[in-house]
């Protein structure tokens, strides 16, 4: 199933964000443009992410080689959530006896 | 409903300058914001009490109409329609009576009552703006409780979300405390953007018999003494039905045995399970015969030789 797209200028416009700002996420690896008949197109999948992007650059204040280490550092923290959940459910069984 | 000082909130003066608010945000915001802060309802209510401290101060409007009622909030609509009327009238100014304001707390964008007696239900917008202003829906947090049991086997589950049925296929082996999201599921798109997603959480009662450590299940089994001492065979009861154990004989007390691959099934990896660890608690009889008594006592006497 083909993904919904999503023009970029609609999106700069929307969220009062500057095309360089866009482009600057691209240029990092954080977004996948797509091109189509000259104009550029984000899928839905990735609106998302975008959306959190947004945020934490104009809300607060972070540029986009943070925002990478920001995502990088998030999914990591994501990661030693579920193990730490599946520490204490072990932990449980032990405390218990 | 109190009051709320969102100067406090925000750690500035009242003479606070605007770039000093924005800055002042922007710090908190970098501690506290969900996006930095994935599963942390401290940090999310803690980051709902400083959007709403910017709304209103970073709002010159919102700002002037908080810093000239304050405390007095109460009587703010009530003072803004006297104004009115005394502008209307030629102010001949009339005395208004006392009304409680009251409402559900925490609107649908978090705001407190507080800020919803002062400026109403709307919001003024943020990034971009105008009427046609597309933004994805809101994701949505629910807690989803299963029996071990159903945690066990790939099982269907409808849920309330919001008045809406939705159906669920929750697969064998989700753990306790596990986070899945479904896409789309969420609070609906504005003017034609996007639903946001539901995350649920998955909360595995506890089970009197069978206690789960990552993929493995323990349970403890009672045998005879005389099953114990001369071996024999006993059926147990597991998640995935009965299984016949061969017991060795002169099984001690607390003897574990490990059946491999009768544990949890393994969540997403089709056909693969944990262990099963059976510990034997053996019972020693009751309610003795005089014959077994003597027998036993002779058993006694052999021992010593």
């Amino acid at each position: 199933m083909k993904n919904e797209l999503f023009a970029i200028t609609t999106y700069c416009t929307l969220h009062g964000v500057e095309q360089s700002f866009i482009n600057s996420l691209k240029d990092e690896g954080l977004i996948e443009i797509i091109m189509e008949n000259e104009d550029e197109f984000i899928e839905e999948e990735q609106l998302h992410d975008l959306e959190i992007y947004t945020r934490l650059h104009h809300e607060m204040g972070i540029n986009t080689e943070g925002i990478d280490a920001i995502r990088h550092l998030v999914h990591k923290l994501r990661e030693i959530q579920a193990e730490l959940n599946s520490l204490k459910n072990r932990l449980k069984f032990y405390e218990e006896g | 409903m109190a009051y709320i000082d969102y100067y406090k909130i925000l750690g500035l003066n009242k003479d606070a300058k605007d770039e000093d608010i924005k800055k002042a945000y922007r710090k908190l915001a970098r501690k506290h914001h969900p996006d930095l802060n994935p599963n942390d309802k401290e940090a999310h209510r803690r980051f709902q009490e400083i959007n709403e401290a910017n709304e209103v101060l970073s709002d010159p409007e919102k700002r002037k109409k908080y810093d000239a009622y304050g405390e007095n909030w109460k009587h703010a609509e009530h003072y803004e329609q006297a104004r009115q009327q005394q502008q209307y009238a030629g102010g001949s100014g009339q005395r208004m009576y006392d009304q409680e304001f009251s409402g559900d707390f925490g609107g649908e964008e978090g705001f407190s009552d507080f800020f919803e007696s002062l400026f109403g239900r709307s919001r003024s917008g943020g990034h971009g703006g105008g009427g046609q202003v597309k933004f994805r829906g809101q994701d949505y947090n629910a807690e989803l409780h299963i029996s071990i049991k159903e945690a066990f086997h790939t099982h269907q589950h409808t849920l309330d979300v919001n008045g809406k049925k939705v159906r669920i296929t929750i697969p064998a082996g989700i753990e306790n405390g596990q986070i899945i999201k479904l896409k789309g599921h969420g609070g609906p798109g504005v003017n034609g953007g996007p639903n946001g997603d539901l995350y649920i959480t998955f909360v595995v009662e506890e089970d009197p018999k069978f206690k789960r450590v990552g993929n493995d299940l323990f349970t403890t089994e009672n045998i005879e003494l005389y099953t114990a001492v001369t071996g024999g065979e006993v059926i147990i009861e597991t998640l995935s039905g009965k299984l016949n154990l061969k017991v060795k004989p002169e099984t001690q007390q607390g003897t574990k045995v490990r059946l491999k691959g009768k544990g949890f099934p393994i969540y997403k990896k089709e056909g693969q399970s944990g262990d099963l660890i059976v510990t034997y608690n053996v019972l020693l009889p009751t309610n003795l015969s005089k014959e077994e008594k003597e027998l036993f006592r002779q058993l006694k006497e052999l021992q010593k030789k």
